[in-house]
C-alpha cells in the first residue's frame, strides 16, 4: 500500500503512523514523536490511577412488636448480626478500588466505613488479587475475599436485591463468608460454563474462628454449572461445602461468657434463573434465585461466669432457604418477593449447663420490596417484612437509597 | 456421499481436528459478521450478543464465560461499550490469551476516529463514554479500517493461512468500496436532512452521510425518555422540517410513536447491526437496508 494514514487519538493518547514505504514511516514516526512529546507531558498520574468507585447507603428501618433485635431460638448468633438500627442511619459506605496491575495480576480492594456511636469503624471487606494468565483456564486469587461458594455469598451488598442478606445467610455464614486466604478456580473448556474451585481460608471468621490449623481453619470446595436456554433465558445452578475449625467462638449468655471449641461444615446448593425478553434487561425481566444451606457443629462449650461454670459437649443442626424473586415490570421499577425459613435442631447441653440455650426453633420471615433506579447508578427502595421468630412476630420497615459514585463497575451475573 | 458422511463422522468424533479452526468470540453481530467475510471457515464465530439486544446492558452470563475460556480471539467495539459485563468476563473466563493487550483481544474502536468525545466527565451528562461515543459501525468507512487491522491480526495469529485471509480481505475490500461508492451516491440527495433519534448511536451514520441531528428522546444518554422532557423536545421541533425519528430495534418504540402522533413523522427502525431487523443478514445487507429505508422516507415526504 502506497500511501499512509496518521491519527491521534486524544485523551487516550493513542498513536498511529500506518505507512506502506519504510523511510516515509520512520519520518512520520519522528514528527509523531515530536508532535506528541507536548500532548504527553501534560498526562497526569490520574490515566493510570485504578478505578475508583464510591458506594453510599443509607437508610430508614422501623420495627414493630417486641423481638429485640435478631434473637432466633436454635441459632446463636455472630455478634456482628443483626437487623440495622431502628430510625434513620446510615449504612456502610463503601469504597472501592481496582485495576490491573500488569498483564499477569489484577486488584481489588473494598473498605468499608461504617458510623456508629462509638466512632467510625474502618473495615477491609476485600482486598485481594488474581492472576489474569495462567494456561489452561485456571486463576487464583490470594488476599481477603468473599468466597465463591454459593450464589449470594459473593454478591455485593450494593447489588442485593434487598435492604438485608437472606436469614439463611446471616445465621449460619454471619452475613457472607470473607476471609484471607487463597483460591484456586477452573473453567472447563466445554459448551455450558462449569466451574470448580477450591479455598483455603485463614479461619478467623465466622463461623470459624482463632485461626485454626494455623492460621488455615477453613475450607471450601465449589462447582458451579450454568448456561442459556434460547435467548431470554440463563441459569446457574452450584454446589459448595465450607469446612471449619472453631478454636474459641464466644457467646454472651447474659451473666455469663461462652466459648465453643469444635468443628463444623456448611453445605449450600444455590440455583439462579434469569430472564430478560430476548436478553434486553433495560426492558422486563425476571430473576428468581433460590439456595438451600445446611450447617452442623461438634464441639464442646465452655461456660464461665457469675451464675454457671462448667463445660459440656454440643452439636448443632441447622438448616434453612431462601426462594426470591424480582420482577421489573417497567425500565426502572422492580417488584421482589422473597421467603425465608431456618431451622435449628441442637442437642440440649448436659448439666450443668442443659436449658442454657434453647435448642430448637423454625423462625420465618416474608418480605415484599420495590426499588426504583433512576440510572445503572442510582437506587430507592421500599421494603417491609413480617418476621415469626417462633415466641413472636413483628413487621420491619424499611426505605434505603444505594448510589455508586465513579467508574462504571461490571456486575457479576 | 457415504464417504462425506464418514469424515462428517469424523470431524465431529476428533476435536483435534475441529480445533483446527480458530474460535472467534465477537462482542457484537457486526464484529462477528466482519469476522466470517475475512476468515470464512477458517474460523468459528459466534457473537456474544444478537441484533436485537442493547450492547450497554448484558450481563456477565454463565454462557458467556464458557465462550470466553475458548476463545482465541475476542473482537468488540472497545471505548467502554462493554464496560458493565466484558472486563467481567474477561477476568472470569480465565483465558490468558484473550486479556486486553494480548494479541487475542482486538478493539475495533482503536482503529477508527472517534467522535463526541465529551469535554466535561460528569454522570448528570447520563450514561457517556469517556473516549468517545462507541457506536462507530453506522459508518461504512469505519467497517473498512476495522476490516483492515482485522485482517492483519488474523494473519498474525494464524500464518498458517496468511495467503487465504489476504486473498478474502482484498475480495472484501473491493466489494466494500464499491458498496460505499454506491450507498454515498444514493444518500447525497439527503445531504442537510434532520433526524430525530432515540438515543445518539448515530453521530457515525450522521457524519458520513451529512445528516443533521436535532434532537434526541433520551434526555440524557442512557436516560429513558419522561413525557416533560417528550413535551419540551416537541415544542423544540415545532416549524422544523424534519425527516422522521430513527431508532434500533432494541429501544422502546412507545416514546417515538407519541411524538409521531403529534408531528406526523415517520418512525424508522433502522438497522445498527446485523441481525436487527428482519432481511439484515450481513454487512451489506445492514448498510443497504438502512439505505434504502432513508431514501424511501426521503421519496415519501417529497411527496
Amino acid at each position: 500500500m502506497g500511501w499512509c494514514r496518521l491519527s491521534v487519538a486524544g485523551s487516550r493518547k493513542v498513536l498511529r503512523a500506518k505507512c506502506g514505504d519504510f523511510y516515509m514511516n520512520r519520518w512520520i514516526l519522528a514528527a509523531v514523536v515530536l508532535l506528541a512529546a507536548p500532548a504527553q507531558a501534560q498526562v497526569t498520574g490520574n490515566a493510570f490511577n485504578p478505578a475508583i468507585s464510591l458506594i453510599l447507603d443509607g437508610k430508614f428501618s422501623s420495627y414493630s412488636g417486641d423481638l429485640d433485635g435478631y434473637d432466633f431460638a436454635g441459632f446463636p448468633l455472630d455478634p456482628e448480626i443483626g437487623p440495622p438500627p431502628e430510625g434513620l442511619s446510615l449504612g456502610e459506605s463503601e469504597l472501592v478500588l481496582s485495576s490491573n496491575i500488569d498483564d499477569q495480576f489484577y486488584g481489588f480492594m473494598t473498605v468499608a466505613l461504617g458510623d456508629s456511636a462509638e466512632g467510625t469503624e474502618v473495615s477491609v471487606e476485600e482486598a485481594w488479587i488474581q492472576t489474569l494468565a495462567l494456561p489452561a483456564g485456571f486463576s487464583v486469587k490470594a488476599g481477603k475475599m468473599l468466597s465463591s461458594v454459593g450464589y449470594h455469598n459473593n454478591q455485593h451488598a450494593h447489588t442485593w436485591d434487598y435492604v438485608d442478606a437472606p436469614l439463611p445467610y446471616q445465621v449460619m455464614l454471619g452475613g457472607a463468608l470473607g476471609d484471607a486466604g487463597i483460591q484456586v478456580r477452573w473453567i472447563a473448556p466445554v459448551d455450558l460454563m462449569l466451574e470448580l474451585g477450591a479455598e483455603v481460608l485463614r479461619g478467623d471468621s465466622y463461623p470459624a474462628a482463632g485461626a485454626g490449623d494455623s492460621g488455615t481453619g477453613t475450607w471450601t470446595a465449589f462447582a458451579h454449572l450454568g448456561g442459556d436456554l434460547g435467548a431470554s433465558n440463563s441459569w446457574r445452578v452450584g454446589l459448595s461445602r465450607v469446612s471449619f475449625d472453631v478454636a474459641g467462638r464466644s457467646y454472651d449468655l447474659l451473666a455469663d461468657q461462652g466459648e465453643f471449641y469444635g468443628s463444623g461444615s456448611v453445605d449450600i446448593v444455590d440455583g439462579i434463573w434469569k430472564w430478560a425478553e430476548n436478553g434486553n434487561t433495560r426492558a422486563r425481566t425476571l430473576v428468581v434465585q433460590a439456595e438451600y444451606l445446611k450447617r452442623h457443629e461438634d464441639g464442646r462449650l465452655d461456660v464461665t461466669g457469675d451464675t454457671l461454670n462448667g463445660s459440656s459437649p454440643y452439636d448443632i443442626a441447622q438448616d434453612g432457604f431462601y426462594v426470591q424473586g424480582a420482577y421489573q415490570f417497567r425500565p426502572m421499577w422492580r417488584l421482589g418477593l422473597r421467603y425465608e425459613r431456618i431451622h435449628g435442631d441442637n442437642a440440649d447441653l448436659q448439666p450443668p449447663l442443659n436449658g442454657l440455650l434453647d435448642t430448637s426453633g423454625s423462625p420465618d420471615r416474608v418480605t415484599a420490596m420495590l426499588d426504583y433506579s433512576h440510572s445503572e447508578f442510582s437506587r430507592l427502595r421500599f421494603q417491609v417484612a413480617s418476621l415469626d421468630n417462633g415466641q413472636g412476630s413483628e413487621s420491619q420497615v424499611f426505605l434505603q437509597y444505594i448510589m455508586s459514585l465513579g467508574a462504571h463497575g461490571a456486575h457479576q451475573f | 456421499m457415504k464417504k462425506s458422511l464418514l469424515l462428517t463422522c469424523f470431524l465431529v468424533a476428533a476435536p483435534g481436528l475441529a480445533d483446527a479452526e480458530m474460535s472467534v468470540f465477537a462482542c457484537e453481530p457486526e464484529w462477528a459478521s466482519l469476522a466470517t467475510e475475512l476468515g470464512g471457515n477458517l474460523l468459528q464465530v459466534e457473537s456474544a450478543t444478537t441484533g436485537v439486544q442493547d450492547p450497554h446492558y448484558i450481563q456477565a452470563r454463565p454462557s458467556l464465560i464458557s465462550r470466553v475460556r475458548r476463545a482465541d480471539l475476542v473482537i468488540c467495539t472497545g471505548a467502554d461499550l462493554e464496560a458493565g459485563w466484558l472486563p467481567l468476563l474477561l477476568r472470569q473466563g480465565n483465558n490468558a490469551k484473550v486479556q486486553a493487550g494480548q494479541p487475542g483481544f482486538f478493539a475495533a474502536s482503536d482503529y477508527v476516529n472517534m467522535l463526541e468525545k465529551p469535554q466535561v466527565l460528569d454522570r448528570a451528562q447520563g450514561d457517556i463514554h469517556p473516549f468517545g461515543n462507541p457506536h462507530i459501525q453506522t459508518d461504512p468507512r469505519n467497517i473498512g479500517l476495522v476490516a483492515e487491522a482485522l485482517n492483519q491480526r488474523l494473519q498474525s495469529l494464524d500464518p498458517a493461512n496468511v495467503a487465504t485471509y489476504e486473498a478474502r480481505y482484498q475480495d472484501f475490500r473491493a466489494r466494500w468500496s464499491k458498496a460505499i461508492d454506491g450507498w454515498s451516491a444514493r444518500l447525497e440527495p439527503l445531504k442537510g436532512a434532520k433526524l430525530v433519534v432515540y438515543h445518539r448511536s448515530w453521530v457515525y451514520l450522521f457524519t458520513w452521510a451529512s445528516l443533521v441531528d436535532v434532537g434526541a428522546l433520551e434526555p440524557k444518554p442512557g436516560v429513558p425518555p419522561s413525557s416533560s422532557y417528550l413535551s419540551e423536545l416537541l415544542a423544540r421541533l415545532k416549524d422544523q422540517q424534519i425527516l422522521g425519528i430513527i431508532q434500533s430495534s432494541y429501544q422502546p418504540t412507545r416514546p417515538a410513536e407519541w411524538l409521531s402522533e403529534r408531528t406526523g413523522l415517520p418512525i424508522l427502525i433502522l438497522p445498527h447491526t446485523v441481525g436487527s431487523v428482519s432481511g439484515v443478514t450481513d454487512l451489506f445487507s445492514m448498510f443497504e437496508v438502512l439505505v434504502s429505508e432513508l431514501e424511501a422516507t426521503a421519496a415519501g415526504t417529497a411527496k
